[in-house]
């Protein structure tokens, strides 16, 4: 009895102890398969983009979260397309549009010999059928379609009245009422065009099983883990693409994700910390990439919140915060300095206006004139990292100095990231860090959506309300001339720099990193990026 | 004994309804709503209504509370409001990876921490007794997330021998049946792959099991310093029994008790709680899952995912406790 059990102790031990061995010795081994792996890979190119999160469906217009369309990006393709490494309008599907003089009809002419994934055409019928299956929605099937079009079928706000097809490859919009960014709207990737077949037999499965026209086709996911996708050999666009497979493999942590694209085992890297962007630079293994900046990071000022109600105050707080130190410490000076609401590439930027210099006297004198009596507010700090805050705690200590260096005493407080977003938008807080990424790449998608009385309750957390902007932003939503557009944008600029609901903070350059045999690879400002033409030297 | 599983079955209906009450209220007391995560910043207030009204958030939480009852008595644990797939469907490929790093993480600790236990009990204020417990004093107290980040670094950059991340090499996956890779591997005769996965499970599998493999070591040692003073191991030693078996037989027999409690606490924590490793070392796994779920305020998936997981951490205690009888024929369950 005894000796049994002596024994098979003794076998679980050599067992454990040889599978370890095994493991770890057969490390070389391993590498050399490796190699011959890395040797297949001469015929087969594999690129494995490491991100940081998964994504939650492939069906694009069900989705609003990033990681779903940097995968659905190159699945799927929409009319129109954004520039390479901006949001100026391309052709893509649509080789031609045109709209009507009030703007309330869009023609589209479509590329011709374009094939989905299942081998069925893409034509004039098979957008109308997308937009029948969008437009008879809701928004909780098609969340995207109801924000950028208003909503849906026999919505008194709909924009989208009709599509109709003209032909085989011809389609005609008809809009309700005219809408400046309609273009710009259809270009983004949610709006990518699904094969008919597929959507109509799968039903809600489809997210599993997506079949568009992009450069890749779907092969298959592990949930949490990676998605694969593999060259379309058909794909319309001569010796496009370039890759043979991509595989996108979650790695929530930032250093874990860092970690693997050292060992090898990822060849780019999503979400880099600025402060790793230099060991990065200093390894000739690796490079980095910067995306194109979109975004915005900004301390509000509730405006219905004491001491926040008086503009002086708001006013104050804009001169006694010192933007190009934060810059310098927490963005690694990847990052612009922000006087407006939305960065420089977007057309109406309005670059007279002269925003706020670091000032603490003026602050001082302006809080004086105020009359603020030296209460103490609550600074609310990011509780995750974002692109335009790469670490809202550090920001907060910051501006948190700055104040009290003015006389402004303040204490920083921090909730769980949903929790934080309800009670902002709620206008529980008084100061409160914040950020946003343009959607695509229009002025509206920062100053109304953000800063407009018809979005307090959502996205406007400050409770800003002004009539005058009002008035000039729902005049440049349906204003179709490009000029008078701008010029609508630019006043708007300049009473928001002067009522100051916001200290607009930074621009940031989100980066990623890859090996350095990557080529022609061109981060997107919309984050979702096109990997058809990158490729390995 | 039948008698004894059958009732302890029956002591788990209260056990797991209540859990399910309290994990549905918390979840609902918190602020934050799904409805607005799920349709993204840029919502209009309309459609959060409108989502509300179709998830059936609108109603009285006690109505939802017996909606979910009825669903999980039909066998239904409800559907994801993030993912629109069914939680049942979409909670085994996670459990399986936990599964998977939690049993070779116990092993692992159970292997070495009862036997660096039992060692230093033995050699009692040896230099082996003083350093296994200063190696599990710093185990109990070490973040994992330090050591998992430094075992990357080592083994992973360094030496460059193990992978870091996820349980498969991405350029060359597994293919999944049961989600437990290394059967998977096996049936399917892939023994290339089997090495790689044994490989991925190695860093995350030791960290996993550093703090366990340390209460582990600490608990055998007190509970065999305490048997070892008693008589019948005085008499095991008197009689000429050489010291090994007085140990490894008559002594463990009896101090091994609390240590399987003690392992049968960690295993259960283990399952659920070894977010962090599955963080670091981006592991699949159902920590990790919920933990995702509750940022997203996705309540089928918290509740159902923290209802499996309770299951089966009161299942593991009933396994140990039906364990003490075999081990302990003393110990009966009438």
């Amino acid at each position: 009895m005894k000796k049994k059990r002596l024994l098979s102790l003794g076998l679980l031990l050599v067992l454990v102890l040889s599978t370890i061995l095994a493991a770890c010795s057969s490390d070389k081994k391993d590498d050399a398969t490796g190699n011959k792996d890395s040797g297949d890979s001469k015929k087969e190119k594999i690129l494995v983009f490491g991100r940081g999160g998964d994504s939650v469906s492939l069906d694009p217009i069900t989705v609003t979260d990033g990681e779903s369309f940097k995968v659905t990006q190159n699945v799927f393709e929409t009319l129109i397309n954004f520039g390479e490494q901006d949001t100026k309008l391309q052709p893509n599907l649509a080789t031609k549009w045109e709209a009507s003089e009030d703007g309330l009809t869009y023609t589209f002419e479509l590329q011709e010999g374009v094939k989905f994934h299942d081998g069925t055409d893409f034509n004039a019928e098979a957008v109308v059928k997308n937009f029948e299956r969008w437009m008879s929605g809701d928004a909780e099937k098609f969340p995207y379609f109801a924000s950028m079009f208003g909503g849906f079928k026999g919505d008194k706000e709909a924009v989208i009245k009709e599509v109709k097809a003209d032909g085989d490859y011809k389609v005609v919009i008809t809009l309700n009422r005219a809408q400046a960014p309609f273009l710009k709207n259809l270009a983004m990737s949610p709006f990518g065009i699904a094969s008919p077949t597929a959507f109509e037999k799968e039903g809600d499965k489809f997210g599993d099983n997506p079949v568009g026209t992009g450069p890749f086709k779907f092969v298959s996911w592990k949930r949490n883990d990676s998605v694969t996708i593999e060259k379309n050999k058909d794909y319309w666009k001569e010796g496009l693409p370039k890759l043979d497979k991509v595989i996108f493999r979650s790695i929530p942590d930032n250093s874990a994700r860092l970690n693997a694209l050292n060992t090898g085992e990822i060849d780019l890297a999503d979400g880099i910390i600025p402060s790793d962007a230099a060991s990065i630079q200093s390894n000739s293994k690796l490079q980095i990439f910067e995306r194109p900046s979109m975004n915005v990071g900004y301390l509000g000022l509730t405006v219905t919140r004491p001491p926040f109600d008086n503009v002086k105050v708001r006013q104050a707080v804009n001169h006694a915060i010192d933007k190009q130190a934060i810059i310098d410490a927490f963005f690694e000076g990847k990052a612009e300095i922000a006087k407006n609401p939305m960065p420089s590439v977007i057309e109406g930027y309005n670059d007279d206006v002269k925003g706020y210099d670091y000032n603490p006297e003026k602050a001082k004198a302006l809080l004086k004139e105020a009359g603020y009596d030296g209460k103490q507010i609550e600074l609310w700090a990011m509780p995750v990292p974002r692109p335009y805050m790469p670490d809202g705690q550090k920001v907060a200590e910051a501006i948190q100095k700055n104040l009290a260096d003015v006389g402004m005493k303040s204490k920083i407080v921090s909730y769980e990231w949903a929790t934080y977003l309800d009670k902002a938008a709620k206008g529980e807080a008084d100061a409160f860090l914040l950020g946003w990424t343009g959607d695509n790449g229009d002025a509206d998608n920062f100053l109304y959506t953000l800063l407009d009385e018809s979005n307090i309750g959502s996205n406007n957390y400050t409770f800003f309300k002004n009539k005058e902007t009002h008035k000039l932003l729902l005049e440049a939503q349906t204003e179709t001339d490009e000029a008078k557009r701008n010029e609508l944008y630019k006043k708007a600029q300049v009473i928001l720099a002067e009522e100051a609901p916001w200290v607009p903070l930074a621009h940031s350059t989100p980066l990623l990193a890859g090996k350095a045999d990557i080529v022609d690879f061109k981060p997107h400002p919309t984050g979702s990026d096109i990997l058809s033409k990158i490729d390995f030297k | 004994m039948l008698h004894y599983i059958g009732r302890r079955l029956l002591q788990l209906i209260p056990v797991l309804l209540g859990m399910t009450f309290i994990v549905f209220l918390i979840i609902r007391a918190i602020p934050g709503d799904p409805a607005q995560v799920i349709l993204g910043q840029q919502a209009t207030k309309e459609a959060v209504a409108a989502l509300r009204a179709s998830l059936g958030l609108d109603n009285p939480w006690y109505i939802q509370y017996f909606h979910y009852l009825g669903d999980l008595l039909t066998g239904d644990l409800g559907e994801s409001m993030r993912t629109k797939v069914p939680v049942a469907s979409e909670l085994w490929p996670y459990l399986g990876a936990t599964l998977e790093l939690s049993l070779c993480a116990i092993i692992l600790a159970v292997i070495i921490g009862v036997n660096a236990g039992i060692i230093s009990a033995w050699f009692q204020n040896s230099w082996f007794d003083y350093a296994a417990m200063i190696i599990a004093l710093i185990g109990v107290s070490m973040p994992i997330f330090w050591l998992g980040l430094m075992e990357q670094w080592i083994f992973g950059i360094q030496l460059d021998m193990l992978p870091t991340s996820g349980r498969d090499d991405a350029r060359n996956p597994v293919n999944p049946i049961t989600y437990l890779y290394i059967i998977d591997t096996i049936i399917q005769g892939r023994f290339d792959q089997l090495v790689v996965v044994i490989q991925h499970l190695i860093l995350p599998a030791i960290a996993l099991a550093t703090i366990p493999m340390a209460i582990i070591a600490r608990m055998t040692r007190s509970s065999m310093l305490e048997v070892m003073r008693s008589d019948y191991v005085r008499t095991a030693r008197a009689k000429g029994q050489k010291m090994f078996w007085v140990v490894y037989k008559h002594a463990l027999k009896n101090a091994i008790i609390p240590v399987l409690t003690v392992i049968g606490l960690q295993m259960g924590m283990l399952l659920g709680g070894a977010i962090l490793t599955e963080t670091i070392f981006s592991w699949p796994g159902i920590g990790r899952y919920i933990y995702d779920a509750i940022g997203f305020r996705d309540y089928p998936v918290i509740q159902s995912g923290i209802l499996v997981v309770a299951f089966m951490f009161i299942m593991i205690n009933l396994l140990v406790d039906i364990l003490y009888s075999i081990i302990d024929p003393r110990i009966k369950y009438n």
